[in-house]
């Protein structure tokens, strides 16, 4: 790991000041960042340290929703009161990351810029990777690419965004709240991630130098039935195949609103409107789900090693309605 | 300072520099495997030899003050081990994978890798070491050796720590993905039972090679259900 130069800000200000300069990173948890140095995959010349931010809280807005500050630890997250009453799939997508160390230490606002990435890209030995040197190439098109995407890639990049949290912030329309030296803006989470295109190193939106202060969540109908499914090569601590978050509000037997956004599968937090658009007003039947999945996966278009994707969502797509709707 | 000054940590200089000398010798390409570490010094020590990001750590571990110089890239593993010589903590996959390093910071279980030590000034640092002693085990450590729960021994100070965070956390009704399938389909968990398959999922942030995961699971289990 290179030396570094630490900062410690006691304000956002402070903090936004000390980000603004060459070579500054934001570590929080560093469960990320501290990974990818040590790979010498990162090269930040300066670290600012945020955990002492006062940006730890999760508090109720006056129309219904919450906002959760970006510094609130993965685990506390999961355990909120209001969290567990009313995003439960929030709460069961956090605990389906990581381990309980990593969540303890992993911040909202950092889960959210843990890096896309794939095997080839934490190499540092590999010299092809777009995301990891611009123009290089990327190994895993032609190479080893069971894990890879199989929706928005591009021909520059074929890797995976790791988030669970993510994917259900995706599916319940988080706002992601941000702050740099031209003042406080706010990303609708759809937009927050990119897919690669020809510039797959930059993940997100965020302009350099600027922090994630939070994330706010509207109120959501979903309290009742929503259902994060995870698929994974081990029953416990690995990165998704294929994750599904699903909820939906149900009346008289038909849906009256649906959320449904896929984790595993794409640069970014796949979520498709049209498939939930699918759902609504019909009854919870195979046909439905079978329509809804069609559209979640319209385009899909997979690598060598990793067709089996498809199917794969296609199915976990089903089961997590299914269980969300409380018929599996 | 002469060579073999003795810093709090008990190690004389010159065994440490043999130490990581003959760690540096392992390591392809001649990237050094540990950053630079000196003695601890007093506070606002003038040293010729400090790099420019060197500064003074205070941290507070197993009970105790403790002072370092280091740079800020030193890991909070790495501070335990190399710097305090509490080399119990100990250093298994170095990238959060594997939780051999995992200790307590203000009760709560961290892997000590993926943090630096920069970073938990004013926190309480608890180790394996601070946990208990020979001849006053802690419960968990006691159930470790009646249970059987480890081959080797190297994880165990991380399955230790991590165990103890664990009880604390499963008091507090902590959800864990164990618990959404254990309730009714598509339902929110309201209460938590003990079971093996809750403890095999709050303790996978911990491996052990040598496969004691049985022993382990019945360790736990008997501190957590309070009949160790």
């Amino acid at each position: 790991m290179n030396d570094v130069d630490y900062r410690r800000p006691s304000s956002v200000a402070e903090a936004i000041r000390f980000g603004a300069e060459p070579g500054a990173a934001y570590v929080a948890g560093g469960t990320n960042l501290i990974d990818l140095m040590k790979g010498h995959v990162a090269l930040p010349t300066r670290l600012v340290d945020v955990n002492r931010l006062p940006l730890a809280a999760v508090t109720m807005r006056p129309e219904g929703g919450i906002r959760i500050g970006a510094m609130v630890r993965n685990s506390d997250l999961a355990n909120h009161p209001i969290v567990r009453e009313r995003y439960p799939l929030l709460a069961q997508a956090l605990v389906a990351g990581a381990s309980p160390q990593l969540r303890n230490m992993a911040t909202v606002g950092g889960n959210l810029l843990q890096r896309t990435r794939c095997h080839y890209f934490y190499d540092a030995d590999i010299a092809a990777c777009n995301k990891r040197s611009p123009g290089s190439g990327c190994a895993a098109l032609e190479g080893r690419n069971r894990i890879h995407a199989i929706l928005g890639a591009s021909d520059a990049c074929v890797a995976t965004h790791p988030s669970d949290m993510c994917v259900a912030l995706a599916a319940l329309r988080a706002d992601v709240v941000v702050q740099g030296v031209g003042g406080e803006r706010r990303i609708a989470m759809a937009r927050f991630h990119r897919l690669p295109g020809d510039a797959p190193e930059r993940d997100t939106e965020l302009a350099p130098g600027e922090l994630i202060t939070a994330v706010e969540l509207p109120p959501s109908p979903f309290a009742a039935r929503s259902h994060y499914l995870k698929v994974r090569d081990r029953a416990s601590y690995a990165f998704a195949l294929v994750s599904v978050a699903a909820a939906l509000d149900m009346r008289d037997g038909s849906v009256r609103d649906a959320a449904l956004a896929l984790g595993g599968v794409a640069h970014k937090p796949w979520r498709v409107v049209a498939a939930e658009e699918a759902l609504v007003g019909r009854p919870l039947d195979d046909a439905t789900i079978a329509a809804a999945s069609e559209r979640a996966l319209a385009g899909a278009r997979p690598l060598r090693e990793n067709a089996f994707k498809v199917e794969l969502a296609r199915r976990a797509i089903a089961r997590a309605l299914q269980t969300a709707g409380g018929a599996a | 300072m002469s060579s073999d000054v003795v810093d709090h940590s008990g190690l004389s200089r010159r065994h440490f520099l043999q130490a990581a000398g003959a760690a540096a010798a392992v390591v392809p390409n001649g990237v050094p495997a540990q950053p630079a570490m000196r003695d601890a010094l007093p506070l606002g020590a003038p040293s010729a030899a400090k790099t420019t990001t060197e500064r003074v750590v205070r941290l507070r571990v197993n009970g105790a003050d403790r002072e370092l110089t280091i740079e800020p890239r030193v890991t909070l593993l790495d501070a335990l081990r190399e710097v305090l010589a509490l080399t119990g903590t100990k250093k298994g996959c170095d990238r959060g994978q594997c939780g051999a390093c995992t200790v307590l910071v203000d009760g709560r279980r961290i892997n000590a890798c993926l943090t630096l030590a920069v970073m938990h000034e004013g926190s309480e640092i608890t180790t394996i070491e601070g946990l208990g002693t020979p001849d006053a085990l802690h419960p968990m450590q006691a159930a470790f050796l009646s249970r059987d729960a480890f081959q080797c021994g190297y994880c165990t100070p991380g399955q230790i720590c991590s165990a103890v965070a664990l009880v604390g956390e499963l008091k507090a009704q902590a959800l864990s993905a164990a618990t959404f399938e254990a309730a009714p389909a598509g339902a929110v968990p309201r209460t938590i039972a003990i079971s093996d398959a809750e403890i095999r999922e709050r303790m996978s942030g911990n491996v052990c090679r040598c496969g004691a995961y049985v022993n382990i699971v019945a360790a736990v289990r008997a501190v957590a259900e309070g009949k160790a």
